[in-house]
């Protein structure tokens, strides 16, 4: 049993378990808390409860057969996770890329950073009480849940990104849905705002609380917008641009306030960004040409192709039965997913299937600072400070 | 692959050298990645040099990262992630670990974040870090045995 050790002589202090199974903790989430009346003295999360063993479980897959796993890694953001396994798998292979996969890309992952950051706001709001929003983000969030089914097939567990390109041509007519979506969503950002940004309860629950300086976020090695929110322009699109983000023109929010607020602000500011992404990705987007890069044995040939040719139908029959092997070797790509800098790491050893597979799960690194935000602070403001470092568990546990 | 005089010339790679000779044992380039291989002993002190250097700034270690290489030995493989904000520059640092007794310094004094991860790698390799404040599982049960995602471990687990 995990306990917290009490000093010595202080026998004012108790010991609070909150979570696993608690609303406030998206998810199953355990914190251990040492309380002085309402003020929390020492803070312990404890993890592990959804821990299914990803990694152990991709090193008895061949390199595609990843794909669906990443999926369920982050399940609040599974593009951003297929794009950071595709990226390192493809970075493996020395493959490039055809433009309109990569933009495709992007303009998905954004739409996921949004969807994303909508059920943030949503169930950070509900869980401080305000419920209105919570049916308000979902009702955008919803109208993207359609987009990602009409083009990959799925609501949520896409795989829609495949090693060298795209599972799929994306459906005709689904530009326009996007369009529809963007002409709606910035006064529905609007909407979000006039609920929250100068509501009164809001502030009072979120301004001054958990606040973290920009150097304890750094060695922390917290990422996202929760280390943007303590005024470090940290991100990854910037920094290590990927898959053509260096294209684009886009501003990366910084609130220097460190607080659940700034954090709050950062957040709305990200989904107003992203949508320009997206309008600037629908106009780069070219209606033709390859969504796959050619590379036989590797990426699949065209069902076409596979119907028609001996060498199609060879390679769509190795690659589907004992996959590829790519050099040895170890790469390690980092992207910016909704929650931060998402790394995966793959190491070859020249068979068909990866000697090795981690995932560098944001919500696992930031979670780690959640005792410093609460330390010091009452009962009340743990269940803001869970909420305002958005983990999705099945991250933080893989 | 970039030749061997542009990897003697990379910041990283030639401060650490000018500033001891031992701390570097390989360099490696990989796909534009850099790799320094470190001798365990050196680890602690050339991870704070990398941290504290004004010139190279690494002040964000991104992941720690286990890999087993049963049966070979050295059997294991730990790879420091490292970027540097204000650079925009990554690094990787590797430290090789004999099968017997794997225990390597911790880094938590250099890069706070190392505590959750040094943690993840005990829990599943069963690497042990010297000096870490709080080393215990983290993923799975304390009651757990063995490493999961050791190679001699199962995927299906022991029945």
């Amino acid at each position: 049993m995990t306990t917290i050790e009490t000093p010595v002589g202080s026998a004012k202090t108790m010991i609070l378990n909150m979570g696993p199974q608690h609303p406030s903790t998206h998810g199953v989430l355990r914190v251990l808390l040492e309380l002085d009346g309402e003020t929390v003295v020492k803070a312990q999360p404890v993890i592990g409860y959804l821990h299914t063993g990803i990694e152990k479980t991709a090193e008895a897959k061949t390199y595609s057969q990843v794909i669906p796993l990443t999926d369920r890694i982050d399940y609040l953001a599974p593009l951003s996770n297929n794009l950071g396994y595709c990226l390192a798998v493809e970075k493996l292979l020395g493959l490039e890329v055809p433009r309109r996969a990569q933009y495709v890309r992007v303009l998905l992952t954004e739409l996921t950073r949004i969807s994303s950051h909508l059920v943030w706001v949503g169930t950070h709001a509900a869980d401080l009480g305000a419920l209105s929003v919570f049916l308000y983000c979902f009702r955008e969030r919803e109208e993207l849940q359609k987009i990602f089914e009409f083009v990959s097939g799925q609501r949520m567990m896409t795989s829609y990104f495949r090693i060298g390109g795209l599972a799929l041509e994306p459906p005709p007519g689904w530009l326009e849905r996007v369009e529809r979506f963007l002409n709606i969503f910035p006064e529905r950002i609007q909407e979000y705002e006039d609920l929250l940004t100068k509501n009164r309860i809001w502030l009072a629950r979120t301004r001054g609380v958990g606040t973290i300086s920009a150097e304890d976020a750094i060695a922390l090695g917290v990422s996202g917008p929760s280390l943007r929110g303590s005024g470090v322009a940290y991100d990854v699109r910037k920094a290590f641009p990927y898959s053509s983000y260096d294209e684009f023109d886009f501003d990366v929010p910084v609130q220097s306030g460190g607080d659940c607020y700034a954090r709050y602000l950062v957040r709305v500011e990200e989904m107003r960004q992203s949508a320009k992404i997206v309008r600037q990705a629908m106009d780069k987007v070219p209606s033709e040409g390859p969504i796959r890069t050619e590379a036989p044995g590797i990426v699949p040939p065209s069902r076409e192709e596979m119907k028609t040719s001996i060498e199609g139908l060879i390679y769509h029959f190795k690659i589907f039965t004992e996959g590829f092997a790519p050099p040895p070797g170890e790469v390690y790509q980092t992207i910016e997913s909704p929650r931060g800098e998402l790394g995966v790491f793959v190491a070859s050893d020249g068979t068909a299937k990866p000697a090795r597979v981690k995932v560098r799960a944001p919500s696992f690194v930031n979670l780690q600072a959640l005792p410093k935000l609460v330390e010091g602070r009452l009962l009340a403001d743990v269940v803001a400070c869970i909420g305002t470092i958005d983990i999705v568990l099945g991250e933080v546990d893989r | 692959m970039a030749d061997a005089q542009e990897l003697e010339n990379n910041a990283a790679v030639r401060k650490l050298k000018e500033w001891d000779p031992q701390a570097v044992a390989e360099v490696i380039s990989f796909r534009d990645e850099l790799t320094l291989v470190i001798p365990r002993e050196h680890l602690q002190r050339a991870a704070e040099f990398l941290r504290s250097d004004p010139e190279l700034r690494f002040t964000f270690l991104s992941d720690i990262t286990p890999v087993d290489h049963f049966p070979l030995e050295p059997r294991f493989e730990l790879n420091y992630h490292l970027a540097s904000l204000e650079r925009r520059d990554r690094v990787r640092l590797k430290v090789r670990l004999s099968g017997i007794d794997p225990a390597v310094p911790s880094v938590t004094s250099v890069w706070p974040t190392a505590n959750w991860h040094e943690r993840e790698a005990f829990d599943l390799f069963g690497i042990r870090f010297e000096g870490h404040p709080d080393l215990r599982r983290i993923l799975l049960p304390d009651d757990w045995e063995g490493y999961p995602l050791r190679k001699d471990y199962p995927t299906e687990g022991y029945r």
